[in-house]
């Protein structure tokens, strides 16, 4: 019988999605890859068996699609010991300011599809008694600023549904981790200017997730300097802040 | 575009750096450019992982395809790095069987340049253990090559310097180890010919490397200690000691660019003197050493390659045919200790017969030496390069940035049937690199 506990990771082809996949998968963890498209997730389940012989499977998610959401966890082969929510879109913040489409789209990537989807996770957790569940937001959540508030706003968002998600599930045995990896080398930074010392490579991601569920960490700032440049960023006073162009 | 280097800052070049993330992006990159060459980690010293005009970035190839854990075979993205390898791989019994100084250097690198390490005397290089490779050539197919399937590609592949076409991905054999552990045995030679003479007498063993003190004169010209290993046995190790040890990230790393002058004769000399005589003090005896500070020395400290400061550093590292290498090498030795800005890193090492068309290695000793990009030292290592010519050798292209055509043509009698291969493959000319426009490419008008 497969002893060997699951994380199940949404956003699974992801750059982050792939480091973390990998620091569980390295650690004796079965995992289940969900992504839109499964083709794209086939390569990363084979090398996860290939380097740590364990196993890995992918499925079809779509975090625009919430009407697909109960038929997802109820096809899922096993109900995951941890799911991880990836998922997001940057997108632009210029576009997204008259086009209120591009806007819906971001709001509804980062806060209402990986709200929903994790609360159904934590609602099963909770009837099983255990179970991690973790949350990928972002500094760009601790305030709104000019030149991303739309991403930052949903992320806001979804920080807040974690955080209450985490006093509710806590009495039943369910942890929730909130992850604020700052800047991280990916795709979808590709070509953004990004300061040196407040960046890190996914890898370190996916280890800091992996870490925060092991000893049941509730936020995580993947890089310790993030938290003491937010810390400044949410006690500027309202006057000054709005006069700062970043 | 993007200013960039090799890991010896020297040149810094102009280019459009790409970052593909699938081979069709591979394949639409070598299509659009109209000179460019795939880049790995970027650890060859010179010119050689930059393109004319675009560079390949291939980092973004790091997935495993498939391990046989009963034959060690392996498929992966040529992206993969060995570090990355010897992390996953390791703890299940199975290394590499060729690694160079550096452990930070991708799969495809170490085809592209056969690397060598400290067993190539009897074990040969990288590319003896790369059973295929999977290649997109300038011509825009993809063709699997091995010594069955399109051999002469293969052969030119191995070592070819990316030349042949964008390495995508390859089958390679690990070996099967019981430990992460080296049983190292150090050796003193107080002269240059004992230091040849005990390499020579470690034939036998698996690993044997030399490191030289260059700012030794006179009867100590050539004094060195000399580093034999082999694979420690699961029962040789310590009771309580993990059968893998964990390479660790590099604690210490060189944070900014250190003035030029840091390396002088005087630090250097000190440096030296020190190293010697604690390495002497050890010499006799076997211990066991971790498989991360035997191999790979200078991965403990982080970008290690800024002590040299700005204006970047040159390696130059030759090969002299066995026949008359003393007198050689002896000289060359001579005139490095008489400049006086000597070579930090001074390494000798028995090489065996190459592997591929156009691979570095050729029976002999290799001697490899750095220097500061600065002052003469073009002239000096010119004149260093007409003594390797007349006795037959040649330079290391993965460490090159500077040598002439003619060192080059003269060194690598395999240059045409080379060429002919790459006009087959690439008849537009796609795949070139600064290195290959440097030393063979046609002159453009």
């Amino acid at each position: 019988m497969n002893t060997r506990k699951i994380v199940l990771v949404l956003g699974g082809s992801s750059d982050i999605g792939r480091a973390t996949a990998r620091s569980f998968a390295k650690a004796g963890w079965d995992v289940q890859l969900a992504g839109r498209e499964t083709a794209a997730l086939e390569p990363d389940a084979a090398d996860l068996h290939a380097r740590y012989n364990i196993n890995a499977s992918t499925h079809r998610f779509d975090v625009l699609d919430t009407t697909s959401f109960n038929g997802f966890v109820a096809g899922l082969p096993a109900l995951p010991d941890v799911v991880i929510s990836i998922v997001g879109l940057l997108g632009a913040q210029e576009t997204a300011q008259s086009d209120l489409d591009h806007a819906t789209t971001i709001m509804r990537s980062n806060y209402e599809g990986p709200a929903l989807i994790l609360g159904l996770f934590a609602e099963k957790f909770l009837a099983r008694g255990n179970g991690s569940i973790v949350g990928v937001s972002s500094v760009a959540g601790d305030r709104g600023r000019a030149s991303n508030y739309v991403y930052g706003s949903a992320k806001a968002g979804f920080s807040a549904f974690l955080s209450g998600l985490r006093a509710r599930a806590s009495r039943g045995g369910v942890h929730v981790v909130t992850v604020k990896p700052g800047f991280v080398r990916t795709k979808m930074t590709e070509g953004m200017k990004l300061i040196g010392p407040l960046t890190v490579e996914a890898p370190v991601v996916g280890d800091a997730i992996f870490g925060a569920v092991e000893r049941r960490t509730d936020v995580v700032y993947v890089s310790g300097k993030w938290r003491l440049v937010m810390l400044i960023i949410k006690t500027l006073p309202e006057a000054v802040f709005k006069k700062l162009k970043f | 575009m993007a200013l960039i280097s090799g890991w010896g800052r020297f040149p810094v070049v102009d280019t459009d750096l790409l970052t593909p993330r699938s081979f069709g992006a591979v394949g639409d990159a070598i299509a659009a450019t109209s000179g460019g060459v795939a880049r790995g980690n970027g650890r060859a010293y010179g010119d050689a992982g930059i393109g004319v005009s675009q560079t390949i970035g291939m980092t973004a190839f790091d997935r495993v395809r498939s391990f046989d854990p009963a034959t060690g075979r392996l498929r992966l993205e040529a992206g993969v790095l060995l570090s990355d390898l010897i992390d996953t791989f390791g703890p299940r019994g199975f290394l590499p069987y060729v690694v160079p100084g550096t452990r930070f250097v991708s799969v495809g690198g170490a085809i592209a340049a056969d690397v060598h390490g400290k067993n190539h005397h009897c074990e040969g290089g990288f590319g003896r253990y790369v059973d295929s490779i999977l290649l997109r050539t300038g011509a825009g197919e993809t063709i699997e090559v091995s010594r069955e399937e399109n051999p002469d590609v293969f052969l030119a592949t191995i070592g070819g310097m990316g030349l042949t076409g964008v390495i995508l991905e390859a089958t390679l054999r690990l070996r099967p180890v019981e430990t992460g552990w080296i049983r190292e045995r150090v050796i003193s030679a107080s002269d240059l010919q004992a230091a040849m003479r005990a390499l020579d007498a470690g034939d036998s063993a698996t690993y044997s490397v030399a490191w030289i003190d260059c700012v030794a004169t006179g009867n100590d010209l050539g004094r060195s200690l000399i580093y034999l290993g082999e694979h420690a046995r699961a029962n040789e190790i310590p009771r309580g000691a993990e059968a893998f040890p964990r390479g660790h990230d590099p604690k210490l790393s060189v944070p900014i660019d250190l003035p030029s002058m840091t390396l002088n004769r005087y630090s250097v000399r000190a440096f030296n003197e020190l190293y010697y005589r604690m390495g002497a003090r050890r010499a006799g005896g076997s211990h066991l050493v971790s498989i991360f500070p035997y191999f790979f020395p200078l991965d403990g400290v982080g970008a290690w390659n800024r002590i040299y400061g700005r204006r970047g550093f040159l390696q130059h590292q030759c090969v002299i045919p066995q026949d008359g290498a003393l007198s050689v090498l002896g000289d060359i030795l001579d005139r490095v200790s008489k400049r006086g800005d000597a070579s930090f890193l001074a390494v000798l090492k028995k090489l065996g017969q190459g592997d591929g068309l156009m691979s570095f290695p050729m029976p002999g000793y290799t001697l490899a030496l750095d220097f500061p990009a600065t002052g003469n030292i073009m002239n000096f290592l010119d004149e260093i390069d007409r003594l390797v010519v007349a006795a037959g050798g040649r330079l290391y292209l993965a460490k090159d940035a500077r040598q002439s055509r003619s060192t080059f043509e003269a060194g690598y009698p395999a240059l045409q049937r080379f060429k002919e291969i790459r006009a087959s493959l690439d008849p537009l000319k796609k795949i070139r690199s600064k290195l290959s426009q440097r030393l063979f490419d046609e002159v453009q008008p």
